[in-house]
């Protein structure tokens, strides 16, 4: 470095070396800084480019009609391309998910949060172990040891609440925001 | 690469060139005299086979891409098109299918070798390390290619392993969006699955090369595991020695090939694959590809209870079973990134060392039982045996290897490759 630093071929006073050094180190990083800053600002868009498209994120809301829903019946409605389970419940599957001692959940959380009114359940219908869609919608399908649903991909139970009790999913059926904008309809999202 | 050329030629035309890019001289030097240990047995095919059936791939799998169209309302009725209607498309999708099948075949038989004959140690470590580069790009190849027919299996098969992801602390979820752009998998899913399933192939012929590059500094190991002393005495030209064996091996790969094509074309596949996908419906037994089982077992194998679990979890409080799945399924294959130190013993072939021949074969069958078990729905004792065998392959890799090579006591070695040759004839 000190040899090719000196470009009028004198031989080089220590001072001059090290003023040649700082200043040459100074302008190494800071190109350095500025083309990786540089970089990184270039690089962005095409990680972004990956990240939902605006059309994919305008599908973000679902108005459904519940009147036709009787008692002890399910339906599935799509939102933001995941199913969504809404489940009219009984009052026996509101009063087992009500008088479930806490301290024994995965994942504990009352039956009231996960409600606004306790005969309806809603909730995103994929299981939280791997992504797979529970069974437990339709008549005939098996729902588990805990009257609720039952994942066939890797054995996740889930109670009348949609609470996780048995298995390897870590969390409860996530509740998705939505609001009452009638007796007989429900927004979601 | 040490090799060298005493290439002539006459022709004014190849002199003319040789003497501005000198491929003339390299690929003789490479191809034709590149001295190769004399005693290679059959397993040393494997090599070169691979090499070959990435080519058939990238060959068929380009021609399918002239008929294939990569969105969610067209791609199942496309590859039924190509089954169908296109001239020859059957013959060329159960090729690609199959090559898919093969091509993992030959390669998991090509690591096996490389495992006996101990040809990741000193001085090809790098080489065995990029090999390990190219089965990582070959599972991401093979996942993606199977998500685009759009099936049931396609669909739900992308959905869990996309979602293995999640399992990522804080910036989970985040990255599972990233790879789907969107909420579920969707069409900028298969989109961008069909773009990298193009691009990845090329990846792996880039690697491949520096495979080579880095086999001929050293050439191949053989089953002696004793290095080239003598070229004269150890070596035989690749042309026509190799390339004859080399053809000939081709050739009973290609029949075993092409029965599948012809006689068991769905074989290896899945039924529920003809199955359009439905993001509504998920199937009752979802099964990778074979070729994943023995790493499918492994991700499932950490539940709660598992005591491998407890263990390095700190009982449960360092991270989920979910995320212990995860780490230990991509940790099973980039442990081998460690074997060439993790094998402390100076033989390189498991002829002449016959403990580690036994654990050898040990762990070859419990990689079979991973496979099993993978295959099969996780109930009963098909658990317990999942978690057992899992926690043998790790125990042979990171504790079994290095002790054996420290308190075996070898066979002694052959003096050379040919004293190993005339050795055996007296």
């Amino acid at each position: 470095m000190s040899e090719t630093a000196n470009h009028a071929g004198q031989p080089t006073s220590g001072g001059a070396e090290i003023d040649e050094k700082t200043r040459r180190d100074f302008l190494i990083w800071s190109t350095v800084a500025v083309g990786a800053a540089g970089t990184a600002l270039a690089v962005w868009p095409f990680i972004d480019q990956m990240n939902p498209a605006a059309d994919t994120l305008a599908l973000a809301s679902t108005e459904v009609d519940i009147s036709q829903i009787e008692v002890g019946q399910s339906i599935t409605v799509i939102w933001r391309g995941k199913p969504v389970f809404i489940r009219h419940r009984t009052p026996e599957e509101i009063s087992a998910a009500e008088t479930v001692n806490l301290a024994e959940l995965p994942d504990p959380q009352a039956d009231t949060a996960r409600v606004q009114k306790p005969e309806w359940l809603i909730m995103v219908g994929v299981c939280t172990h791997l992504g797979c869609i529970p069974l437990g919608q339709k008549q005939g399908d098996t729902k588990g040891d805990f009257g609720g649903w039952f994942c066939p991909c890797h054995g996740s139970h889930y109670d009348t609440s949609g609470r996780i009790r048995k298995g390897p999913a870590p969390t409860n059926l996530p509740v998705p925001s939505y609001e009452f904008t009638s007796d007989t309809s429900v927004l979601i999202g | 690469m040490s090799g060298t050329s005493n290439f002539q030629s006459n022709s004014r035309v190849v002199n003319w060139i040789e003497h501005r890019l000198p491929i003339f001289s390299f690929l003789d030097s490479q191809l034709h005299q590149y001295p190769t240990p004399k005693n290679l047995n059959y397993f040393w095919n494997f090599g070169s086979l691979a090499g070959i059936v990435l080519v058939i791939m990238i060959v068929s799998g380009i021609t399918l891409a002239m008929h294939y169209t990569p969105h969610v309302d067209m791609a199942f009725g496309s590859v039924e098109r190509i089954m169908r209607d296109v001239n020859g498309g059957w013959l060329i999708r159960y090729i690609h299918m199959n090559g898919a099948s093969m091509f993992f075949i030959v390669v998991y038989i090509h690591m096996f070798r490389g495992l006996y004959y101990g040809s990741y140690k000193a001085p090809r470590e790098i080489l065995w390390m990029i090999g390990v580069f190219i089965l990582l790009a070959m599972m991401a190849t093979a996942f993606m290619g199977y998500v685009l027919p759009w099936g049931q299996m396609s669909f739900w098969g992308a959905t869990v392993i996309t979602n293995l992801f999640s399992a990522i602390p804080l910036v989970g979820e985040w990255i599972v969006t990233l790879l789907w752009g969107g909420f579920v998998v969707d069409n900028p899913t298969l989109n961008r699955f069909f773009s990298l399933h193009y691009l990845l192939p090329f990846v792996i012929v880039g690697l491949v090369f520096l495979h080579l590059w880095a086999l001929h500094m050293h050439h191949s190991n053989n089953p002696t595991g004793v290095e080239i002393k003598d070229e004269k005495q150890d070596t035989i030209p690749f042309h026509p020695y190799y390339t004859i064996k080399d053809l000939y091996g081709l050739g009973i790969m290609l029949i075993f090939f092409a029965f599948f094509i012809f006689f068991a074309p769905n074989y290896f596949g899945h039924p529920d694959n003809y199955i359009m996908a439905d993001p509504l419906v998920t199937p009752p037994h979802i099964v990778p590809e074979w070729y994943f089982l023995p790493f499918y077992a492994i991700l499932r194998a950490f539940t709660s209870d598992y005591w491998v679990y407890q263990v390095i979890s700190l009982g449960g409080v360092l991270m989920s079973a979910k995320l212990a799945g995860v780490i230990a399924m991509f940790a099973s294959i980039l442990v081998l990134l460690f074997l060439p130190w993790l094998d402390r013993s100076r033989v390189r072939s498991a002829k002449y060392r016959p403990m580690y021949r036994f654990f050898f074969w040990v762990f070859a069958i419990d990689c079979l039982i991973l496979g099993w078990v993978g295959g099969q729905a996780p109930e009963g004792i098909l658990v317990t045996i999942g978690q057992w065998t899992t926690f043998w392959y790790f125990f042979h890799i990171i504790i079994i290897v290095p002790l054996v090579g420290i308190l075996e006591r070898p066979k002694p070695l052959p003096d050379s490759i040919a004293a190993s040759v005339t050795q055996a004839a007296e």
